[in-house]
């Protein structure tokens, strides 16, 4: 059994409220911090922590909090990006919605080492009934004094506010959720400057996701080495997985990270194997955004060796033979899924959430999403194959903020692992007819017609 | 999605005004457009779940901004709504982990149902029919939004009942 530090209180009944929440240790760490710790000490403890942002790019926490500008003398902020969008991942709204005092804690100490006095969380419009309950949580912390001024006489003052988003997968990119923080349209910024120099309202602002400051306490009530030693190589800490699909348990897991991806898909402590026991056909490990996996890449990597849950191995072999801890968000499909079918269904969505600013997106995801449809509806040509191997290659790079990469990262990774299965939809086109066509005749059995087929 | 001409009335209660005022206060005396997404989604829920021209530039005036940042931000974000809908709004999600696990028939189901497409409303205006994208909820599939709550792990018998609760005045939204 792994070591629990996020969900450690998940099943305590009642800890949604303050006073539950408080009696199993809550708040402590602000007093910890407040009382015997200066600002700089806890962000060298998150340093030492090795905790790497958990939204999805896996940049180093620590770091990223000590590139705030505190040199301008301008006001500085903390936003929470609870804005969680990306396709297979729903373990911040877990935390938000059983733990939300956590996350209010998580907020206040990380807020003090970074020296903000009003910080926002932003919480995505659909997670409505979560954002009302951040409401009153904030509000029970108001009144039990750990946020307002001076809180416990330290002279910190703290305003915290949730502030909700209206359905917009683009404001999860933190320069698009500082425009949407403004009341503005979700548009990313060029970078530089970056946040952390001009951000919210042109002020110093560090935007990190819910899980990452959630675990901050933790770091303040134990050690940053303490968290270090949890863990494998540069992937400290456990980590949040939502596990989604063809499983027989989905759900939030909070995982040590280093577990093997065999023990976490097959044991009973966590997914259980497949539902139904079909076979295993394809894994999205972090997010609809990163490369998908064929079966044979899942559990052991293109040189044989164990794959583990951790950046490191999940990325082994490249975007060739690998793909990226990403988000979390473990999507697992079985022998019945259409991997034609499931790109189409991606593209569509990030054709739909591309905001627009940049051609090769704004465009390029249109035509990918109506070629994809084109092949999975019968009317796919052969040559579209390598229009969508194109069409990605000049998506990918060339705009200014990641969604471009990660529409193309998944046509692209498709195409590479399930080539003869677009094969098949173009040569077959009555045999796709039907949009379950895999449940009835899953395609392992069918794939010897591509073989046999030669153009 | 197309704006609407159809009329609506527009009442901002003392109570909404109150809730307004109390948004408006987490943000900088100077930064009242910040309020703007939070503002739009409170006005909306009291004015069945559409804005309309109208009511956006009554948005603007309350926050002392220009129309032209109210449409442009309600033109962007898929929550607010710019025609009629309605009253009970089913938005499914459909995006690959939704899909994989029977969304997409799910929501074919209870179209046949309500005798209605994808995108339509029934002729009384009681129900929309939506595909929308990932809701967050991919372990709870095949599922769906209704005013502030999803609705998860939906068969076609819980969309059966949860059709008549709606029917039945039964289903709280806000």
């Amino acid at each position: 059994m792994g070591q629990k530090i996020l969900l450690e209180h998940a099943n305590v009944p009642g800890i949604k409220t303050y006073e539950v929440y408080r009696q199993h240790g809550g708040y402590r760490s602000v007093e910890k911090a407040l009382k015997s710790m200066t600002p700089d000490e806890v962000v060298e403890e998150v340093k030492t922590s090795g905790l790497r942002g958990r939204g999805g790019a896996g940049f180093p926490t620590g770091m990223k909090w000590s590139f705030i500008d505190k040199k301008s003398g301008k006001p500085r902020h903390l936003v929470c990006n609870a804005d969680e969008s990306e396709p297979g991942t729903f373990k911040d709204r877990y935390l938000m919605e059983y733990i939300p005092h956590l996350l209010i804690e998580g907020m206040i100490t990380s807020s003090y080492a970074l020296g903000a006095n009003l910080s926002y969380i932003y919480i995505r419009g659909e997670y409505m009934w979560v954002f009302r309950i951040l409401e009153k949580a904030i509000k029970e912390a108001y009144a039990a004094g750990w946020l307002g001024k001076n809180i416990l006489g330290s002279g910190f003052d703290l305003d915290l506010h949730v502030h909700c988003g209206a359905g917009a997968y683009i404001c999860g990119e933190e320069t698009a959720l500082i425009e949407s923080l403004e009341g503005k349209r979700g548009n990313p910024r060029i970078k530089p400057p970056f946040p952390a120099v001009s951000g919210l309202w042109s002020n110093p602002t560090v935007v990190n996701n819910v899980e990452s400051i959630a675990v901050v306490p933790w770091i303040v009530n134990n050690s940053g080495e303490d968290y270090a030693k949890i863990g494998i190589g540069r992937s400290t800490g456990t980590k949040l997985i939502s596990a989604s699909g063809h499983i027989k348990n989905p759900g939030v897991y909070e995982i040590e990270l280093g577990l093997s991806v065999d023990e976490f898909m097959n044991s009973d402590e966590y997914l259980g194997g497949m539902m139904n026991d079909r076979p295993l056909k394809a894994l999205v490990p972090g997010g609809s955004s990163v490369p998908i996996l064929p079966a044979h890449l899942i559990y052991k990597n293109a040189e044989g060796g164990d794959r583990l849950m951790s950046y490191e191995s999940l990325s082994e072999g490249g975007f060739a033979t690998g793909s990226m801890l990403g988000s979390g968000g473990f999507i697992v499909y079985n022998d019945t899924t259409c991997i034609v079918r499931n790109t189409w269904n991606f593209s569509r969505f990030y054709h739909h959430e591309s905001c627009g600013q940049c051609s090769p997106c704004r465009e390029g995801t249109g035509w990918m999403e109506k070629v994809l449809h084109r092949i999975e509806n019968g009317h796919g040509r052969e040559e579209d194959i390598e229009l969508l191997w194109d069409i990605q290659r000049k998506i990918e790079g060339n705009t200014i903020c990641p969604l471009g990469d990660a529409a193309a990262w998944p046509v692209a990774a498709a195409i590479r692992h399930f080539r003869d299965e677009f094969e098949y939809h173009v040569r077959f086109p009555e045999k796709i007819k039907n949009r379950d066509h895999f449940v009835a005749e899953p395609f392992e059995k069918v794939k010897h017609l591509v073989a046999k087929q030669t153009v | 999605m197309k704006i609407s001409h159809v009329k609506q009335d527009i009442n901002i209660t003392p109570e909404l005004q109150a809730r307004i005022d109390e948004l408006i206060s987490h943000y900088p005396a100077d930064k009242r457009k910040s309020a703007l997404l939070p503002v739009l989604h409170e006005v909306q829920d009291a004015h069945d779940n559409w804005l309309s021209i109208e009511l956006q530039d009554k948005v603007a005036e309350i926050l002392n901004i220009k129309p032209i940042e109210v449409y442009e931000v309600v033109s962007f974000y898929t929550m607010y709504n710019q025609q009629p809908i309605g009253k009970y709004m089913f938005e499914f999600c459909r995006t690959s982990c939704c899909a994989i696990r029977g969304a997409e028939n799910l929501m074919d189901y209870t179209c046949n149902k309500l005798g209605i497409k994808e995108g339509e409303t029934t002729p009384d205006g009681m129900f929309t029919v939506v595909g929308v994208e990932c809701l967050g909820a991919c372990g709870y599939a095949p599922m769906l939004q209704l005013g502030d709550y999803y609705r998860e792990n939906l068969t076609e018998e819980k969309m059966d009942a949860l059709i008549e609760e709606c029917k039945n005045g039964q289903v709280k939204l806000h």
